[in-house]
């Protein structure tokens, strides 16, 4: 979707200010709020790409006035309602109406393995890759109204393969249907001029990670 | 939120909830009334990125990478199992990838569409990574960026910028700074900081550390 979470090469948004000896969260609820989503995952009832689909549905406004962890909590509530975990009469009242059934919480002790645990976005599928390094490729000019990896400002660009990274989850229908579509993702070289026109360095590039399905033969 | 966890956040004592503190402990009594989530098994997510996994596993990479020459040369072709070699495994860093800067080429992190990180290596990524204008700016204008962070770069040095648009996790592998000869690699790990390894500061010798 072309939304405000796609914010490369957009202008105005001010400096960037690093703060000296950030703490890992600033209040405690920031910490909560990365716990909650990390332990609500657990259930396994979407994965990684809805939950970014999630935040990205934040109205414009609001995203953009949220905090990180807000983004993380509204995003929760929305997976937490759409996947069935809560009802949107729980989420507003504060009470449960009933016990979640068949599902058992994430366990302190079991913490340590689930985030040892690799998610494997990397697949084992023996899908041959469309293109080889070196390869000259056109990225897609496509706006899909539902989650894609592919930013706006490569749309429509030129760039070169890179590195073939392997067979990969395809995030753009993983996170529609969960459809894993596996698939060599690469990483593409786009010249800086060619996403920027000549207030670009000549020499300088910037590096995105793409799919098959986002590329064409130049 | 379990009354034992605000014991352990003293600065909010004293303040009145806010919205999106308010809203956080409301979720979180909701799923813990239904059964979904164990208020400890969130303490134990939180004090693993608050204690146990952070920047300074990043800088043992590192400093590694600096003082044993095949060690650098695994992690540059393999860093998912060179990084594996120190267990520092599992979410947001399943597939690493590590860039070599160079006197002729500097390497930038971002996450353009969200705030992709590595958190293995470098913990939870602190709030400019994931400001507006860092994920606007770094991709149209990373020479802009580095010089307002005080880390200009010559004309004649290129500039990669790196956007994490899938699930590869990318740790800049800073240059070692001259003045450091014999130094171990406890006292090199000990420089390297988080955003030299995001790409947007220089390891430096600290004054004291001059030897």
């Amino acid at each position: 979707m072309n939304g405000i979470h796609d914010m490369g090469g957009m202008h105005g948004m001010g400096p960037v200010v690093i703060e000296k000896n950030e703490p890992v969260f600033h209040s405690g609820w920031e910490a909560r709020a990365l716990a909650l989503n990390l332990a609500c995952g657990f259930h396994g009832k979407w994965n990684i790409d809805m939950s970014r689909h999630s935040r990205e549905r934040i109205p414009p406004a609001e995203y953009l006035a949220a905090t990180y962890y807000e983004k993380w909590l509204r995003g929760l509530e929305m997976l937490l309602v759409e996947n069935g975990l809560v009802t949107r009469r729980e989420l507003e009242s504060g009470r449960a109406e009933s016990k979640a059934s068949g599902l058992a919480a994430l366990r302190a002790p079991e913490v340590a393995t689930f985030l040892g645990n690799r998610r494997h976005a990397r697949l084992d599928d023996d899908v041959p890759p469309k293109f080889s390094l070196g390869e000259r490729v056109l990225a897609h000019n496509d706006h899909p109204v539902g989650h894609t990896r592919l930013p706006r400002y490569a749309r429509g660009r030129r760039g070169v393969i890179d590195r073939d990274h392997g067979v990969f989850i395809f995030a753009d229908t993983h996170a529609m249907t969960r459809d894993q579509k596996p698939q060599h993702c690469y990483s593409v070289r786009f010249a800086a001029r060619e996403l920027w026109g000549p207030c670009a360095s000549a020499r300088d590039s910037v590096f995105v990670d793409l799919w098959d399905d986002h590329l064409d033969p130049a | 939120m379990s009354d034992h966890h605000d014991d352990e956040h003293v600065r909010e004592h004293d303040r009145p909830l806010s919205g999106p503190a308010l809203r956080a402990k409301a979720l979180e009594s909701l799923l813990v009334e239904k059964g979904l989530v164990d208020p400890k098994a969130l303490d134990e997510l939180i004090d693993t990125y608050e204690t146990k996994v952070g920047p300074r596993n990043g800088a043992r990479i590192v400093a590694r990478a600096w003082v044993d020459p095949e060690y650098k040369k695994r992690l540059l072709a393999d860093a998912t199992a060179a990084i594996a070699e120190f267990g520092f495994i599992g979410r947001q860093g399943e597939d690493m990838v590590a860039l070599e800067n160079t006197p002729k080429v500097r390497n930038v992190v971002v996450c353009t569409l969200c705030s992709c990180y590595p958190w293995p290596v470098l913990g939870l990524p602190p709030v400019w990574y994931k400001s507006a204008p860092y994920r606007a700016r770094a991709v149209i204008e990373p020479r802009g960026v580095l010089k307002e962070l005080g880390s200009e770069v010559p004309e004649g040095v290129e500039v990669r910028v790196w956007d994490s648009t899938a699930e590869l996790r990318y740790l800049v592998l800073p240059e070692r700074p001259a003045g450091t000869e014999g130094w171990s690699e406890d006292e090199l790990a000990s420089i390297v900081t988080r955003d030299a390894m995001i790409g947007v500061a220089p390891v430096t010798v600290p004054e004291r550390g001059r030897r």
